[in-house]
């Protein structure tokens, strides 16, 4: 489903990917683990397009096409989800106004009828409860004044909503007590489908006890030193990252 | 605009891009000859079939402009405009005054179709009664005779000054004297019509009053005038729209508008100013010059002022409040975009002479292109203003690195028992903003329209209901092509 | 944004044309007169205040502040008198001092001997008759001498300080003392003018003080330019307590290069009337400004305070404090204007003016105005306008506070917002004592 390969890039004339290759079929859960500083976010941004992230180097290919000749909103289109590890503040857009309208945008691209505001209301309401959120937060600025744990709800409501093909979370776990990590954890499960392609970003193992995955991937200083099962992310949990750091 | 919804896009698909009510409508007109003088005066005046006393005046007026300066204080840059240059009256050709919309011209009711106004019985906006102005006349008003029923007068301002001669006397410039202004002068000598508003002692308008503007003719200037008056505990809420067509010349428009508010009355005056703005390069727009002022006479009366100024060249506005009655309000909520070369210097004047008097600016300005947009506001606090509130909250969103965004408010007090408050912020849509809403699967115009609909929502929320959903969507094609 | 100058209605008033007169009387005396570029640049700023004459409320910039008491008196040169000395402890401070009687250097009054290395500190007249031609390169290179009080200034400056210091060096603290006595029993007119420069990575802590007794009229209109070169750091404090009998107008132009600092704050207690303007830029990138301030005007006083920041280089900040009492009759202006150039980019903008009103009769007028032309930039402005929290005064007096100290605490609490942006102890010290002294007056109706 996603396929990268030789992918290098710099940030600011500074090269943080120093070449990955990694391959994430339909149907897994993949996770990449590493030190701060070792390119993890800038790989979900990559990704996702964002401006000022320079590809040097390599390709990827998502569902059959090339993910980087495209504008981030046609690889949203195509089905990359990307949760942000700081959510963006919006201030004065209704969050219930910006989910219609990224809904709506992502069914023109796939070519299926928009959803009205009574339709959309229906399908809203029901994930909303899923995730133990409230109504009152759809009618709020999308993030502005939300706690750190209701940011991260409102991403993976967005994901339910959304339905992408690939969703890319990074950092989802970061600032999460045990009980949001859980409500979390769920909603990302509940996800998880033979169709749908995961790559969960973390720097601590505790993600992945409730999002279990297929492989786990160990990025430092740019590139992937280590994968293996879950078991891996244990290991590393118990002798930390400083002995690959020191072989990178 | 008072459109349905899908009257944009329907517009939108058969135009290519850029303002989409730039159409000319084919009609014979009747104009005067060019130029201004008592003579051209006397001819607007007997054209209308007016009284002695409106004619007289209208030649004070003049007298006084003739005298008067062009003010040149604002933050806008045009070149002189020769005034003699200009037709003072131009209406399309008609036998008589029409009895029905029967005997409208047909051409002129598809124009306001096209225009997303429908005034035809069968197909009325539900709720709002319109009088539709182009030119310098009213071609026709809607709901009329519903609107009698609940004893509230809507009509033009030239049926007004025949059928309800001493309510017209009694407050014509009252509020906006013929010479406050250079543009306030000019409108009184020559202004052709606009709308009439008389809400009677407790009545509330049983439904939305709006006026739709439309310049048509070319070389004209366009003076309209409207007096709306709500006595005691009476209600109303008012809107206008205005749009032109897409000329490479510059068009004048000099309005005058004129509020009272009796005892515990409210004014809900609520504005879409979609005037043609000129091109990218800055050939064509109207020049939008306009006197507005409601007088809050009575106690506890409110006058509340909304406006969303997306087009025009050149706009020179300041919306205000006379707070004469005790405990009374004045409100100013105003979103102007300038895009391009567009210039606008808007804002308003809340005069607190009464005690107890409260006032709220709330002010968004979106810079984009090369246009240049100031606030200019006055916040005065007159010795007897005791206790008096004033809370101002002036925003600016730059989007480029071609454009300004000015703030100049002034503030002065003279009580020591008021409170006034005042906040500016700039700010710019940030690039993590713009990433967000993309990853979400918005184009990039999508996602600014949403962001500046957000950074305008305090300001769009006052608007009714009816036309808040165009004036968002007004908003992001205002901006269209100014990011990336 | 252009303002509008209006037609100088007063330009051929009868004020101007004595002053002019003064000026041309004057041209061969004044220090400097044979001096080419010092004649020309007196004559430049004769023939603009010639043309301007003194402007009018009809000049935006004048909006708030009418001069008709300088239109209407004749003034003469204050006479020089050397048994005049100020009832003040000069030895009091330590330190370099400068002394000025009616716009003169008095090097008798005056401690600059025993200079640091680096530290230079003379007479602007002294240095003019030497012909100095550092000193003649910098007049008028900062101040916006086409408006018309500096080319007043221009026209008949007489005297002044020079302060220059070295690149690298800390000049540590120096005292300028501006007293005005209008000895002659007339109307006195004086014109010093200030050049102040420190050099790269210089520091330098400077106190300014203007006081008086002035036996008749006495106006003062003063420029200072001062210039700070890249990484210095100048601390300027100024302060203004002169009574009903003195006119102070100021001009202050500072040029902040990179990386420099200029950290203010002025304190006004009046003079019938005071214009203190500032022209700030901010000329190199990551370069900082603080133009904090209070006027603390009661009876019939009038004071102004008129600032222009402008943004000219990328990265830099300006912060401004100025908080504003008023009592009996009186009438303050704030108007501050922050200019961001459109190569400004990541400017770094703030604002905040407050004023008190403790009398029905007083008056505050403010504008406080930005205009931008860079979009990447955090610029705000906050402005109030009240009385003194009720509340709090009735919670103060609950508590057993009688009236008149509860509100002293109140009006202290409202300026330490901008006085405690003073950071040398010392000086904030003095402040407050300044404040309080202020206040004692008001209560006592001095």
């Amino acid at each position: 489903m996603l396929k990268i390969e030789g992918l290098k890039a710099s940030v600011e004339g500074k090269e943080v990917l120093r070449g990955i290759d990694l391959e994430v079929p339909a149907g897994e859960v993949h996770a990449i683990m590493g030190p701060n500083g070792s390119g993890k976010s800038t790989l979900g941004y990559v990704l996702a397009g964002r401006e000022g992230y320079e590809v040097t180097a390599g390709s990827v290919t998502f569902r059959g096409q090339d993910l980087l000749a495209m504008e981030p909103e046609e690889r949203a289109a195509a089905g990359l989800f990307l949760a942000f590890q700081y959510p963006v503040e919006l201030p004065g857009v209704g969050n219930a106004n910006f989910l219609r309208q990224a809904l709506n945008a992502v069914r023109r691209a796939r070519g299926e009828p928009e959803l009205d505001a009574m339709q959309f209301l229906k399908l809203v309401r029901g994930k909303v409860k899923a995730l133990g959120m409230t109504e009152e937060m759809l009618k709020r600025a999308v993030n502005v004044g939300f706690s750190g744990g209701e940011k991260k709800r409102n991403e993976i409501l967005q994901m339910a909503i959304l339905e992408p093909a690939f969703c890319i979370l990074d950092e989802t776990d970061s600032g999460l007590d045990i009980d949001a990590l859980k409500i979390v954890a769920e909603g990302v499960n509940a996800l998880r489908s033979p169709e749908r392609g995961m790559l969960v970003i973390t720097h601590y193992q505790r993600l992945l006890d409730h999002i279990v995955p297929d492989r786990v991937h160990v990025l430092v200083g740019g590139r992937i030193v280590q994968s293996g099962g879950p078991e891996l992310a244990r290991e590393l949990e118990a002798k930390g990252y400083g002995e690959l750091q020191a072989a990178a | 605009m008072p459109a349905a919804t899908d009257t944009l896009e329907t517009v939108r698909d058969v135009t290519e891009g850029g303002y989409r009510w730039g159409f000319e409508t084919p009609i014979e007109q009747e104009l005067i000859p060019k130029g201004l003088n008592e003579d051209i005066i006397r001819l607007i005046s007997a054209k209308k079939e007016e009284p002695a006393w409106l004619l007289e005046w209208r030649l004070k007026a003049f007298r006084a402009w003739c005298a008067m300066e062009e003010p040149r204080w604002a933050a806008v840059r045009y070149p002189p405009i020769d005034y003699q240059d200009l037709h003072y009256y131009a209406a399309p050709k008609r036998k008589a005054q029409p009895k029905s919309l029967d005997e409208v011209d047909p051409e002129l009711l598809r124009t306001y179709e096209k225009l997303g106004i429908p005034l035809r019985e069968q197909e009325r906006l539900a709720g709002v009664a319109v009088d539709a102005v182009f030119d310098s006349v009213s071609v026709a008003t809607t709901f009329k005779e519903k609107l009698a029923e609940a004893g509230v007068i809507f009509c033009s301002f030239s049926e007004a000054v025949r059928e309800h001669p001493d309510l017209v006397r009694r407050f014509l410039g009252t509020v906006v004297p013929p010479s406050d202004n250079f543009f306030a002068a000019l409108n009184s000598a020559v202004f052709s019509d606009g709308s009439f508003v008389y809400v009677p002692k407790g009545v509330r308008c049983p439904m939305e009053l709006s006026t739709y503007f439309r310049i048509n003719a070319r070389n004209t200037g366009q003076f309209e005038r409207t007096l709306i008056v709500a006595e005691e505990g009476a209600y109303v809420s008012y809107l206008e729209g205005c749009t032109a067509p897409q000329r490479d010349e510059n068009q004048l428009h000099a309005a005058v508008v004129e509020l009272v508010a009796l005892d515990e009355a409210t004014i809900k005056y609520s504005t879409v100013q979609n005037w043609y703005p000129g091109d990218a390069e800055g050939r064509g727009g109207i020049y939008n010059f306009v006197t507005k002022r409601g007088a809050c006479r009575g106690a506890k009366s409110k006058i509340s002022w909304t406006q969303v100024e997306t087009g025009s060249a050149i706009t020179w506005k300041y919306p205000s409040c006379i707070l004469q009655g005790e405990g009374s309000v004045g409100e100013f909520y105003s979103v102007a975009i300038t895009n391009n070369r567009q210039q606008a210097d808007t804002g308003t004047k809340m005069i607190h002479i009464g005690p107890r008097t409260r006032s709220t600016i709330v002010s968004k300005g979106i810079s984009a292109g090369e246009g240049q947009n100031t606030y200019r506001g006055l916040v005065r606090i007159l010795p007897k203003a005791q206790h008096a509130r004033n809370f101002t909250q002036c925003d600016s969103l730059l989007i480029g690195d071609r454009c300004g965004a000015h703030t100049v408010p002034y503030i002065e007090s003279r009580n020591p028992t008021a409170r006034v408050e005042h906040e500016a912020t700039t700010s710019r849509i940030a690039e993590d903003q713009l990433f967000y809403c993309r990853q979400r699967g918005m184009t990039e115009e999508e996602a600014v329209g949403l962001i500046v609909n957000g950074f305008a929502r305090e300001v769009l929320k006052e608007l009714p209901m009816e036309f808040a959903v165009e004036a968002q969507k007004l908003l992001a094609i205002s901006l269209e092509g100014s990011v990336g | 944004m252009v303002e509008v100058l209006d037609a100088p209605a007063a330009a051929g008033s009868d004020a101007v044309a004595h002053l002019l007169d003064r000026a041309r009387g004057l041209a061969e005396r004044l220090p400097g007169a044979r001096h080419p570029v010092v004649a020309a640049w007196r004559a430049r700023g004769a023939e603009t205040f010639a043309s301007q004459g003194f402007p009018t409320r009809r000049v935006e910039a004048w909006k708030y502040t009418d001069l008709a008491l300088l239109r209407e008196t004749r003034f003469e040169e204050p006479i020089l008198a050397a048994d005049i000395r100020p009832p003040l402890d000069l030895e009091e401070e330590e330190g370099p001092l400068l002394v000025l009687i009616d716009g003169r250097v008095r090097r008798d009054l005056s401690a600059v001997s025993h200079l640091a290395p680096g530290v230079a500190i003379a007479s602007l007249a002294d240095l003019l008759r030497a012909r100095d031609e550092e000193t003649v390169a910098g007049l008028g290179g900062l101040a916006p001498e086409t408006l018309p009080l500096p080319a007043l200034n221009a026209a008949l400056a007489e005297d002044g300080a020079v302060v220059r210091i070295a690149d690298g060096v800390d000049g540590g603290t120096i005292r300028i003392l501006s007293y005005a006595t209008a000895r002659a029993g007339h109307p006195v007119a004086f014109h010093p003018r200030h050049l102040i420069r420190l050099g790269r990575g210089a520091r330098l802590v400077l106190v300014e003080e203007a006081r008086g007794e002035p036996e008749a009229f006495a106006w003062q209109n003063v420029v200072s330019e001062i210039q700070l070169g890249p990484g210095a750091r100048l601390i300027h404090i100024r302060l203004q307590d002169e009574p009903l009998s003195a006119v102070h107008t100021a001009t202050l132009a500072v040029r902040v290069e990179q990386g420099a600092e200029y950290d203010s704050f002025t304190l006004i207690k009046g003079a019938r009337l005071t214009r203190n303007e500032v022209h700030a830029v901010l000329a190199g990138p990551h370069a900082a400004l603080h133009l904090n301030g209070a006027q603390l005007v009661d009876g019939v006083r009038h004071a102004d305070t008129t600032t222009v920041i402008e943004h000219a280089a990328p990265d830099c900040a300006s912060r401004q404090t100025v908080k504003t009492v008023l009592a009996g009759r009186a009438r303050g202006v704030f108007q501050g204007k922050i200019h961001v150039h459109r190569a400004a980019q990541k400017t770094d903008g703030y604002q905040m003016n407050q004023a008190l009103l403790l009398s029905p009769e007083a008056e505050i007028d403010a504008k406080p105005q930005l205009e931008i032309y860079a979009d990447d930039v955090k610029c705000s402005h906050g402005a109030t306008v009240g009385e003194l929290d009720l509340e709090a005064l009735f919670y103060l007096r609950s508590r057993g506070i009688p009236e008149a100290e509860a509100k002293s605490i109140l009006v202290q609490a409202f300026l330490d917002d901008a006085v405690s942006l003073v950071a040398d102890e010392g000086l904030r010290e003095r402040l407050h004592a300044e404040t309080l002294a202020w206040w004692q007056r008001v209560e006592h109706g001095g």
